[in-house]
């Protein structure tokens, strides 16, 4: 019994924490209706420097003055990358401000290997709170009480703000409709950057308040963004209330399912999440989102290929499939994988632009297609076309199980909830050892010897490639496509006209799934290998530039965008070890100089010709 | 005149609303802009507050041009826009409502509180805790034009305040509009009914798809049964 209760309390303690760092995430959505994928980013960076301070400077301010001013400074840069990045893109569609603070995250990862080091870092002890607490002959650290207490203050805290001050009452109208507080005379300027500000302190304190307790490294972003995202969506995205409860579910647990289910907890959390949103789709205390906007932002007419596009395309082909008698092998392993990403980005670009639905996680079907073509040949023994089918078939499972969930949300709660899916896959493959290498990954998945050499390989995944693209187009201009379309122009009217939503988005998200999984199971028989970086969140960034930078208005477009994008990072990261500070750099800087996206552009041009209809992109509301 | 608008154009999206309006409001004066459903009364108000987000033309307010004026900046010259659909902040009770319509004080125009917005508004003063979301139209009709006025305007948009409204309270509504007509404020008022017009209104100006079809006194109006049935439902 006495076990349970100090469980019970290490449970309270992590909700503590996460509640900090999430309902600030939740309240700069709730004004900004930003969600700001930084928000992991800035609580490292409360640790890393709350670390820095307490080590060199706590006998100037001592160690709790360092662990505040530590979220002091954050908040501060916070209220800067407000200024500086974020005001330029509150009118982008939300794709882009995911992005680009998905960027920002890039970036700061770097800088913090750049300035702290790649190792962990172990802060002091809390002074005065170093010990431990016997509660019912089970010892309790100290430091955990203090988080216990801590939590629910900072929510009174929080409270009192919101409903006793003139900067609180404005945030919650803003909330509501903030076009309606501006046109009563309030500069929404410095509310939303106060209210960012705000956001960030909480995050950057949550980092702080780990230094005693856990090692400080450049992966906590990344983790806690992900528990961050599942506690919002469980309470509902802009609700603190919302946040505290789902903190304290979460925690809760954790805390006992780490006891039934050593290391698979994270699934546990996403159990809970799958049966909130089931029942309460906008999370426990949300509230239903006015539509968003669209990201697909001219209204294009897509036409099937004309015969001279049919001719230059098999031209190209043609072209593209005599390079083994050019170039040397290296070149065709390089062209190989790029081929292989052409069919990612691809199923993910059908996904998004025939389909609407922008996803966060596709890596998870190009991962498991991996896992599967991997485990295929080393398990069961078989050759590399049943092990590409058996990596198709794991892909397309993972699109049944994951879509099934996800097409209940739309928008950003889709975005969300399809990372959060992904970094669960990715967990279970670092986590189950035995069945997957973990970290070590699994090794000799080579193709069968007619498929060995460089130039068949490229052969083989030319025609995957080829064919899969081709399939693609054929699936959108099918009946099927056009229904798809119809539900992502007007899900209301779609459905008036007899077509069921979920189904056609769960239908398209399996194909898409489907076709990442058959590119991911190429993928490990190209590297010979298969890590749990292929399921990561990096790799599903990857896409969505590639998407956007073929212009997310067209229908393959990103064919174009893997070649470029794909060519560019092999280069990039043989020229510098700070790949993602610079991939990251490129990726904001893409959104702050074009964001009404590229595709905007492309279709800008496209216009010119004559299948393509006159609407120009609606301007979004001014926001004063 | 205090609030001048011409060749005032206004689109949503690609579909032009607004074909160059033209009107004015005096100083302390009442203009009721008239026009069917659809005719463009809320896209004007929108347009002239700053809220549409492509508009074209000129409003001069106090003179100064405040056509490429932010929204907020706009509100604050004194200009008050009163939504049609109310849009009352529904998780904040009335006295929150009535905060984040509070700007400073400024010369020469009435100076709101909360108090003597209560007692304009009697209803709203036994309310004063209640959420938003939790009061009756006509109740939150009479919020959203209180929020407005904490911004101590000189002029008020109001957009249709009638509607929807039991009799008894348009009778309220309208002793309310004379009353601030008689601080001295100067109001452009959108109707559909043409006898609540009739009530508050010193000039009318008819619009119909956009364009002003008429300007004149309701005197006119009644005199001219053609205009009555070419512009307006009786
Ligand atoms: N958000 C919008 N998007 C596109 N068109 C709109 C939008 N709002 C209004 N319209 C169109 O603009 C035209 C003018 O509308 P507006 O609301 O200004 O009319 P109104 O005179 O206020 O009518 P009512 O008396 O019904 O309030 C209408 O044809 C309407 O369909
Ligand atoms: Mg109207």
């Amino acid at each position: 019994m006495s076990f349970y209760v100090a469980q019970f309390l290490t449970g309270l303690a992590e909700a503590s924490s996460l509640f900090l760092v999430a309902c600030g995430l939740s309240i700069i959505f709730g004004v900004t209706r930003i969600v700001n994928f930084a928000h992991g980013a800035f609580y490292m960076l409360g640790a890393y420097i709350a670390y820095t301070l307490a080590e060199r400077f706590s006998g100037a301010i001592g160690f709790w003055g360092s662990l505040l001013t530590a979220a002091i400074i954050v908040a501060m840069l916070g209220a800067l990358v407000e200024t500086v990045l974020l005001r330029r893109i509150y009118h982008a569609p939300e794709l882009f401000q995911l992005l680009a603070t998905f960027g920002l995250t890039l970036m700061v990862e770097d800088l913090a290997v750049i300035i702290w080091g790649p190792e962990d870092l172990v802060g002091p002890r809390a002074p005065g709170f170093k010990g431990a607490v016997m509660i019912l002959g089970q010892a309790v650290p100290s430091y955990d009480l203090l988080l216990i207490v801590l939590g629910p203050l900072v929510f009174g805290l929080l409270w009192m703000l919101f409903h006793k001050t003139r900067f609180g009452v404005l945030v919650r109208a803003a909330t509501q409709d903030r076009e309606m507080v501006a046109a009563l005379g309030v500069n929404q300027r410095w509310l939303f950057t106060g209210v960012f500000a705000l956001g960030i302190f909480l995050a950057a304190l949550g980092g702080a308040l780990q230094i005693s307790r856990d090692a400080v490294n450049h992966t906590m972003d990344l983790r806690i963004i992900v528990e961050t995202f599942v506690v919002v969506v469980i309470g509902g995205l802009g609700s603190v209330g919302g946040a505290f409860l789902a903190a304290l579910i979460v925690a809760e647990f954790n805390a006992f399912g780490i006891l039934i289910f050593p290391g698979i907890s994270m699934i546990l959390m996403f159990i809970i999440m799958a049966l909130v949103l089931i029942v309460r789709p906008y999370g426990l205390l949300g509230r239903l989102e006015a539509p968003t906007r669209a990201v697909i932002a001219a209204a294009i007419v897509w036409a099937p290929l004309s015969s001279a596009g049919r001719i230059a395309v098999a031209a190209i082909v043609v072209a593209v499939a005599l390079m083994p008698f050019g170039v040397g092998d290296y070149w065709l392993t390089v062209g190989s994988e790029i081929l292989i990403f052409v069919l990612f980005a691809a199923s993910l670009q059908f996904l998004m632009s025939t389909g609407g639905l922008v996803s966060f996680g596709h890596a998870a079907f190009f991962g498991l297609g991996a896992y599967g073509a991997a485990l295929a040949v080393k398990d069961l023994g078989l050759p590399l076309l049943p092990a590409l089918a058996c990596g198709t078939t794991l892909g397309c499972a993972g699109a049944v199980v994951i879509g099934w969930f996800c097409v209940r949300l739309s928008g950003v709660y889709f975005a969300m909830l399809t990372l959060a899916f992904a970094q669960i896959v990715y967990s279970v493959a670092f986590q189950w050892t035995d069945v997957t290498g973990g970290d070590n990954g699994m090794l000799g998945v080579w193709p069968d010897a007619w498929a060995a050499s460089p130039h068949t390989f490229f052969w083989l995944a030319l025609a995957v490639a080829l064919g899969g693209v081709v399939l693609l187009r054929m699936i959108v201009f099918s009946p099927f496509g056009y229904r798809l379309r119809a539900v992502r122009d007007s899900a209301l009217r779609a459905e008036a006209t007899g077509i069921n939503r979920m189904t056609t988005q769960w239908a398209a998200l399996i194909i898409a799934g489907t076709f990442a999984g058959l590119a991911g199971a190429l993928f490990a028989f190209l590297k010979g290998s298969v890590f749990p970086d292929s399921l990561g969140v990096s790799t599903s960034v990857d896409g969505l530039v590639m998407v956007l930078l073929g212009g997310i208005g067209t229908i393959s477009g990103s064919v174009l965008g893997a070649v470029v994008y794909k060519a560019l990072s092999i280069f990039l990261v043989s020229q510098t070890d700070y790949s993602k500070l610079v991939l990251g750099a490129v990726i904001v800087g893409l959104v702050v100089v074009f964001p009404g996206g590229l595709g905007g552009i492309t279709a800008r041009f496209s216009r010119l010709r004559p299948v393509l209809g006159p609407a120009p992109p609606a301007r979004p509301e001014s926001l004063g | 005149m205090t609030l001048t608008v011409s060749n005032l154009r206004g689109w949503y999206g690609a579909a032009q609303i607004l074909f160059g309006i033209d009107l004015g409001v005096a100083d302390g004066e009442v203009v009721a802009l008239l026009g069917r459903n659809g005719a463009g009364k809320s896209t004007t108000f929108r347009a002239i507050a700053g809220l549409l987000a492509r508009r074209d033309g000129q409003v001069t307010f106090g003179g100064t041009d405040v056509s490429r004026e932010p929204v907020y900046a706009i509100a604050r010259r004194g200009l008050a826009y009163v939504p049609e659909d109310r849009r009352i902040f529904a998780d904040l009770t009335v006295e929150e409502n009535l905060e984040v319509g509070r700007q400073p004080q400024r010369a020469g125009v009435p100076h709101w509180t909360p108090e003597r917005l209560y007692a304009l508004f009697p209803n709203l003063g036994t309310m004063r805790k209640r959420l938003g979301g939790a009061m009756s139209g006509g109740e939150q009709q009479m919020l959203t034009i209180a929020r407005s006025l904490m911004g101590n305007p000189s002029l008020v948009l109001l957009d249709e305040p009638s509607e929807g409204l039991a009799p008894k309270i348009v009778e309220d509504m309208a002793h309310a509009i004379r009353a601030l007509k008689a601080e001295g404020l100067s109001i452009l008022v959108s109707e559909q009914n043409l006898h609540f017009a009739r009530l508050i209104s010193d000039r009318a100006v008819i619009i119909e798809r956009g364009q002003v079809r008429f300007a004149g006194t309701i005197a006119e109006i009644d005199a001219n049964a053609e205009i009555c049935e070419a512009f307006l439902t009786v």
